[in-house]
């Protein structure tokens, strides 16, 4: 027989033949964006793109909405899965496999995208004999291979602030990156994104799932927005510049809020950037999975959410539950409260039915339709990352921190956002005075709860670490107390100080 | 008339040369070497043999072309006779009690002093067979005789004080008083010392006195007997060094096997396994539960396993975690037919049950401490799951073989049909097999061959063994059938909407809804050819091509109305699997003796080449009446190839008998890595001084063996996951996680993780033994002490994030240290006609010691999470971390009250900043015992025989995560269904879970008494024709252990495994004919 050791991959496609047929290029961009919603090759589980880790747990949005959700007044769990608990205790320590699991999901995304860009720069390009409209094409994905580095950078930016940084100028291999400061991170986010907005299809204009101009200025309007908390130089005029390009964009108000989150909310005129999810084809047990069957426990009927039964781990805190004068969604539709059962009080954590759950993801469509997973396991419905509400109420915020805009204009849209959610649309209706930062915060929290903005939002606010804002459990008293205000930045993980020593800890963190 | 051999010896010892045209005076060395120069074969003997032995060879053999008749005719007027083991001639003295030359001629005057009266019998083996050839020799002279075909003899002796020895090759020798008798009637017991004269090395054979390695050789009467349906069963407790650690109750199920506590981390520590030539994959085969489980114990001849590098440094790459060479039975050269047929009937009995709450405590629980919703939720009823769930299982096991030679072909032919049930319901394993080994020699003995034939096919029924989990917290108060019609009658928890999906599932429903079962079908040949060359017979060449095959589908079917089946629809779940080993080796081998006995010389040079694959094709999930449910799959096989290739070498270098020099040399190639990094150089080195050779002591009695072996080796290791960790590469998503654009989903290819610079692991051995037996070999044993230091551990770790293209990577990395100590010692307390009783004791002791785990050393790492435990998801009990032993606990430190009670969620402050949180978890205990005990004793009396293996491990911790996950009354607070909680509940009373609680930590250290076997052999039935011997077997009798859990062997240290290694009680009969 043949005795060769030199052999390759069956199946598998050597990296330096797969760019030679650019009938290749979109998978590798499919994997890009699928980075966000699923955990390996294989769905729901197997072949996990990361390791060391539960492969569901690993999922990017699933870890992105706990740090953003459960360390906040808007989300706790009861389950007891490791080190679970201490993100609404806010005693986490660089050895939270969950924070470690999205910090590794972030580092994913920026190899995986450093690979494609490196490999599809336009002398690359030429090289391989890319061209006409492919090579039109090919520097779309290029530049959507840009925006989505940048968003997970972001996340990097907004969550651990000084990262390591890596480029599409590192080669694949053993090395050992330099830290970057919040601020050059901040900038560096910034120049790609002005860099490659030209590059990016229009607005509306891409192919449903993937990023267009307006998924780039809605990012940097968030940078702006935060600019102060990231960089410590106020930014608002950029942040209301860029929410209104948005504004002025073509986007649409949803008619019925409730319809974000249901299973064919992939036709909203609202949603800008979505991170999609499919019942057969795009399947995991983070993601959207996680988010339909997890608020589902007590008396809750599971086929109502179109699932085949609840995980019984999400409820919320009556702080949140207290910015609803009536939580009965008679009068405010967006208070998708269910009681029955439930407590309002949170006596113990671990108990679902203290604390009251929240009815916003659904595997069920406008028309009450059931998703297409036969078995009830996992749902279409996608998730709005980025949403017009968000950016109304940016750019309402950007003004009234100063950023120069139109005050009546900020106004409108906060009302614009009351009057859909309000029964009767008058009802709702705020005045110029009324309309305050405290007031816009806890709008945010009324119209973009579970959406995984409110940790950020209250760290921008300065109330996520202080003991003047607490809710339920927060620092791990039942009535809540300050923190440390280190907390406003997570960890690096104990695993990537050890493997890279370049790195230092964030201040306040012991190790 | 027969000849007295004394005649020629008398001749020798007076010193009388004689040339005549007859026959050439010799020493037994001359005489073999020169026969070793003419025939090309290979001699063992020992040197006690040799000494001042004359050999008459006659010239009128000179032209004789049969190895054979000149033998004979050479040794057997000597009182020698020879055993071909594994083509090697072992020359032994028929009669070793035989006069000593110095003094027989007053041993002839004395018998010719007497009357003579003659002497006739039959001497048999313990299965009654008539044992030819068997040298009978009256004590004390030289006369003797051998048995014929059939075992008859018949000997003049004196009229009185008549003492006859019975002696045959790979049997005791026996001494008989002839007294009054006229006929004598004797069984002769196998002995498994003369057997292992020859040990089997890798590639080809060494003289046991030559191994400078540390070998253990375990022939089969050693193997450990009773229900032993898989081959490493054999000689679990047998060996010192050895752990073997059965994976549980299930029929079939396999074993983990530790040679030394293993050399890695995250690569393979499972031996190098070798069957017949042909080294074979451990990994799993789909529809088996162990890769072992194909063959049939009743063939397997015997085991060899190599510890050291030095012994197992001619594997390589593949030698780090040891070497376990298995030898199959073959048809003895010479020997007509004989059959055997054996059959054993076992019944496999639940020792004992997880202790939990039967209904009525539950019940009481509950309604003391329970909510009003949980005691809405109580049952009526008192059912005992685990009762339920278990029963007494029957297996039989029966093999007929058939050896002998036909013509020119020696041929051994068996047929072997098991038919396990396991202790849960509907699990079972069948397997029916078939063995031919077919060793005919060619062109004057010049060519050897050696085809081996192993096939299996296996079906198993895989119990769900989730049932036993669910049995254990299933509450007890619920009935077992629900009066409707849902879920095809089983009570199953429910809520608003159907199926409760976070409650357990009914354990019957879960043994009976469900059917997983698989097929395997596997055969394994080879085909060896030795030959000597004509012109050169000190040199041979052996080639050896082997394939080991398998082909296997299953599938699990599950009822529509199965609680956990979504689907609303009986569904099928369909998997199939091909592998294949293909072998080719080479090599040429030369032995040669300079001087007389001064020297040997044994050198082996080959080349070797393997290849592994594996194909596994992609079904769709569908109902039983074929329509897909879900997402049609891609069809694309999961598809994996290996190759291995080798040059290698070995120096044997005897001087005087006494001193003993091996160097091996391996150079690796393998597909694996890099063209740069794809070949490694892996030597070995050792020394062995045969002290019990030298002047000082030879003549010291009380001394009959003792050698001193010291050896440093370097060996490799390759066996990681992935097949292509160097490469750059693409692999293309499932149909389940294709990305959505606009209206099409696109299946996703990703860039993979790689490490252009990953190579070998290797492990460095020190090794220094000695080897002793003591007063005339009734004490054996041997010592070793090993050091192992593993560095460029093939590991996975977290890569600086952001260079590489997934968070974890194999690479070379980290250091891990293993140092023990280990002893075997076998003792023969009483040795006589009517008594024999042996004790074999054995004993380890190893420490093992993470020393590094990052490219750049970084003390304060805080190492990885490993080791998932029950309860919640992705919770971890253990740690790799710098300077433990891997898989340590990592827990927090129990605190507790005056009485000794653990106080709920009290734990000690380890770190002193005033708060228990995850930085006060500490490391704690191991699951790997200090020390490991063997002990194994045999009593035979007459036709009775009695033995028995105990076994016992030490320091070894378990993590009680029974107790953990049923340990609080949390079990019954969740909505809608209760959960039992153990026995242990009442007396923490915890409240809520504790699971990281060092409370949880036990120290299991266990004696377990594996086997106790009672046999009688009967005198031969049917006119001579039958022999027959019955045995009771138990196996797993008793455990003697401080563990709360249910079994204290638990191989990962988290006792969650419930399937209950099985009580087995065994009759079994042995024909042969």
């Amino acid at each position: 027989c043949e005795q060769n050791l030199d052999i390759t991959p069956k199946y598998d496609v050597v990296s330096d033949k797969v760019y030679q047929d650019f009938n290749n290029y979109k998978p590798i961009l499919a994997k890009l964006y699928a980075g966000y919603a699923v955990t390996g090759q294989q769905g729901p589980a197997g072949r996990p793109d990361i390791g060391g880790i539960d492969e569901g747990f690993s999922n990017y949005l699933r870890q992105y909405w706990q740090a953003q959700e459960l360390t906040t007044d808007e989300a706790v769990i009861s389950w007891n899965d490791g080190n679970l608990r201490d993100l609404h205790d806010m005693d986490w320590t660089s050895g939270n496999e969950f924070l470690r699991a999205l910090y590794d999901r972030i580092f994913y995304q920026v190899s995986l995208t450093n690979e494609f860009i490196r490999e599809t720069s336009d002398d690359k390009l030429d090289s391989r004999g890319i061209t006409g409209a492919n090579l039109e094409t090919a520097r779309q994905f290029h530049a959507e291979a840009r925006f989505l580095r940048a968003l997970s950078y972001w996340h990097a930016l907004d969550l651990y602030g000084n990262v390591p940084f890596v480029t599409d100028e590192d080669e694949v291999g053993f090395f050992l990156p330099e830290q970057t400061t919040r601020t050059d991170l901040f900038n560096y986010i910034v120049d790609e994104l002005q860099k490659i907005e030209g590059q990016l299809v229009d607005a509306r204009q891409n192919e449903y799932g993937r990023a267009d101009k307006a998924a780039a200025w809605t990012l940097l309007t968030k940078l702006y927005l935060n600019a102060e908390v990231y960089t410590g130089e106020a930014k608002y005029d950029e942040a209301a510049a860029y929410a209104k390009k948005v504004i002025d964009a073509g986007y649409t108000l949803e008619e019925d809020y409730d319809n974000l989150f249901l299973a064919d909310n992939n036709n909203s005129s609202e949603i800008i950037f979505a991170i999609t999810f499919d019942g057969t084809r795009t399947t995991t047990w983070g993601g959207m999975t996680y988010l339909v069957h997890a608020p589902v426990g007590g008396s809750m009927n599971a086929s109502e959410f179109g699932i085949n039964g609840g995980w019984a781990g999400l409820r919320t805190t009556k702080t949140f539950v207290n910015k609803f004068e009536d939580i009965s969604g008679t009068t405010d539709d967006r208070a998708n409260f269910y009681t029955n059962g439930q407590e309002l009080e949170i006596n113990d954590l671990f108990t679902f039915t203290d604390g009251y759950a929240i009815e916003k993801w659904r595997n069920v469509t406008s028309t009450g339709e059931v998703g297409s997973d036969a078995a009830g396991d996992h749902p279409d419905t996608d998730f709005p990352m980025f949403r017009l509400a968000d950016v109304y109420l940016m750019y309402a915020e950007a003004v009234k921190r100063g950023g120069s805009g139109d005050q009546a204009l900020a106004l409108q849209l906060v009302n614009d956002l009351r009057g859909r959610a309000f029964l009767d649309p008058a009802d709702g209706q705020i005045s110029q005075g009324q309309l305050t930062l405290d007031f816009i915060l806890d709008e945010r929290a009324r119209e973009l709860y579970w959406e995984a903005h409110r940790r950020t939002d209250l760290i921008r606010f300065n109330k996520f670490t202080s003991d003047s804002y607490v809710w339920p459990w927060k620092g791990a008293v039942k009535e809540g107390r300050g923190v440390e205000e280190y907390h406003i930045l997570f960890p690096l993980p104990a695993t990537d100080l050890t493997a890279n020593p370049n790195l230092d800890q964030n201040p306040g963190y012991t190790r | 008339q027969h000849l007295y051999a004394s005649d020629v010896q008398l001749e020798l010892a007076t010193g009388t040369r004689a040339t005549n045209q007859a026959h050439a005076n010799k020493t037994l060395a001359e005489a073999l070497n020169d026969l070793q120069q003419r025939f090309g074969i290979q001699f063992s003997y020992k040197a006690d043999v040799a000494e001042n032995l004359q050999l008459k060879v006659p010239s009128s053999l000179a032209g004789e072309k049969n190895a054979d008749v000149v033998l004979r005719a050479v040794l057997e007027p000597a009182g020698l006779t020879y055993k071909k083991v594994d083509a090697v001639y072992i020359i032994q003295k028929a009669a070793p009690a035989a006069a000593p030359a110095s003094s027989p001629v007053r041993e002839r005057k004395s018998a010719k002093s007497q009357t003579n009266v003659t002497v006739t019998g039959k001497v048999t083996d313990e299965t009654g067979t008539g044992l030819p050839g068997v040298t009978v020799v009256l004590q004390g002279t030289t006369r003797g005789t051998s048995t014929d075909a059939s075992g008859n003899f018949s000997l003049s002796v004196p009229e009185q004080g008549a003492v006859l020895v019975f002696s045959y090759i790979g049997y005791t020798t026996q001494q008989v008083q002839v007294g009054n008798q006229r006929t004598l009637n004797v069984t002769l017991g196998q002995d498994a010392e003369a057997l292992q004269e020859v040990v089997v090395v890798g590639y080809g054979t060494q003289r046991k006195s030559d191994i400078t390695g540390s070998v253990t050789a375990v022939s089969e009467e050693e193997f450990v007997k009773g229900q032993v349906t898989t081959p490493e069963q054999l000689i679990q407790g047998k060996v010192a060094g050895v752990q073997i650690t059965s994976n549980g109750g299930a029929p079939g199920s396999g074993s983990t096997i530790r040679i030394r506590g293993g050399a890695s981390l995250f690569a393979s520590n499972d031996p190098l396994i070798v069957i017949d030539g042909v080294p074979v994959a451990n990994s799993s085969v789909s529809g088996a539960a162990n890769p072992l489980s194909f063959i049939n114990p009743d063939d397997i001849a015997s085991f060899n396993v190599l510890k050291d590098a030095s012994a197992t440094a001619i594997y390589g790459s593949r030698a780090s975690n040891g070497v376990i060479i298995i030898t199959t039975k073959k048809g003895e050269a010479g020997k007509k037919i004989a059959v055997n047929f054996t059959t054993q009937h076992s019944i496999a009995t639940v020792p004992n049950t997880i202790d939990v709450l039967n209904g009525d405590e539950f019940r009481a629980l509950v309604t003391e401490k329970g909510t009003d919703a949980q005691k809405a939720l109580l049952g009526g009823e008192n059912t005992d799951w685990q009762d339920l769930i278990f029963r007494n299982a029957y297996t039989t096991d029966n093999n007929l073989s058939l050896s002998g030679t036909y013509k020119f072909l020696p041929y051994r032919v068996s047929l072997g049909y098991l038919n396990q049930d396991g202790v849960l319901k509907t699990s079972n394993f069948k397997r029916g097999s078939v063995g031919v080994n077919l060793s005919p020699t060619f062109l004057d003995d010049h060519l050897t061959a050696n085809v081996n034939f192993r096939g299996a096919k296996t079906k198993s029924v895989f119990a769900n063994e989730g049932a036993i989990g669910s049995a254990i917290i299933f509450d007890p108060t619920q009935p077992v059938y629900n009066n409707g019609e849902s879920f095809g009658g089983y009570f199953q928890w429910e809520d608003a909407d159907g199926w409760n999906t976070l409650a357990p599932a009914n354990p019957l429903s879960m043994l009976y809804q469900r059917d997983d079962s698989g097929e395997v079908n596997r055969w394994l040949g080879n085909v060896q050819l030795d030959y000597k060359f004509h012109f050169l017979p000190e040199l041979k060449a052996n080639l050896n091509i082997g394939t080991d095959r398998s082909d296997s589908d299953g599938s699990t079917i599950t009822a529509a109305d199965y609680a956990p089946n979504n689907w609303g629809v009986e569904t099928i779940s369909r998997y199939a699997q091909k592998k294949e080993n293909n072998l080719f080796d080479f090599y040429l081998n030369y032995q040669k003796e300079f001087g007389t006995g001064s020297s040997r010389v044994d050198a082996t040079a080959g080349y070797s080449f393997q290849e592994f694959i594996s194909e596994a094709p992609d079904f769709a999930f569908q109902d039983t009446e074929g329509n897909t449910l879900g997402e049609e799959p891609d069809f694309i096989p999961a598809y994996s190839q290996v190759r291995l290739k080798s040059y290698f070498g070995r120096l044997n270098y005897t001087l005087l008998d006494r001193y003993i020099f091996t160097g091996t040399v391996r150079y690796d190639g393998s597909s694996r890595f890099s063209e740069d990094n794809r070949w490694g150089v892996f030597p070995a080195l050792a020394f062995a001084w045969r002290i019990s050779e030298e002047v000082f002591l030879k003549n010291l009695t009380a001394v009959s063996d003792l050698k001193l072996r010291v050896g440093y080796g370097i060996t490799g290791q390759q066996d990681i996951g992935p097949e292509f960790p160097y490469l750059a590469r693409y692999t293309r998503g499932d149909n389940t996680a294709q990305y959505q654009f606009g209206n099409t989903f696109y299946p996703t290819f990703r860039a993979e993780g790689y490490d252009t610079g990953i190579k070998w692991e290797e492990t460095t051995t020190y090794n220094a033994g000695l080897d002793f037996g003591f007063a005339n070999n009734r004490v054996t044993g041997s010592l070793d002490y090993f050091f192992k230091d593993t560095k460029d551990l093939l590991a996975e770790i977290n890569v600086a994030a952001g260079t590489n293209l997934t968070n974890r990577l194999f690479t070379n990395v980290g250091n891990m240290e293993t140092q023990g100590f280990e002893a075997a010692v076998n003792f023969t307390a009483i040795d006589n006609e009517k008594l024999t009783w042996n004790i074999g004791l054995n004993g380890t002791y190893i420490n093992q010691e993470i020393t590094n785990l990052s490219k750049v050393e970084n003390p304060d790492f805080a190492g990885y999470d490993i080791g998932g435990i029950t309860g919640g998801t992705g919770n971890t009990i253990q740690k790799y971390r710098v300077g433990y032993a891997p898989f340590a606990y990592y827990v927090y430190k129990q605190v507790y009250d005056a009485d000794g009670k653990p106080i709920e969620g009290l734990y000690a402050d380890l770190n002193g900043d005033g708060v228990i949180s995850p930085e006060d978890k500490y490391l704690y205990k191991k699951p790997a015992a200090s020390f490991n005990l063997g002990f194994n004793t045999q009593l035979s009396y007459g036709k009775w025989d009695l033995s028995t293996v105990l076994r016992g491990n030490f320091n070894n911790y378990v993590y009680n995560n029974v107790y953990s996950n049923l340990g609080a009354r949390q079990s019954y607070s969740f909505s809608g269904y209760l959960n039992n909680v153990s026995r242990n509940v009442l007396e923490t009373d915890f409240e809520r879970y504790q699971y990281f609680s060092d409370y949880y930590i036990e120290n299991a250290s266990f004696l377990r008494m594996d086997n106790l076997t009672l046999g009688y052999t009967f005198d031969r039935l049917f006119n001579d024709k039958v022999g027959l011997r019955v045995t009771a077997n138990a196996q797993n009798l008793f455990v003697i252990t401080n563990y709360n859990g249910l079994d204290p062997e638990v191989f990962s240290g988290i006792d969650y495994t419930l399937y209950p290694r099985p009580r087995i009680f065994t009759l079994g009969l042995n024909v042969n004919l």
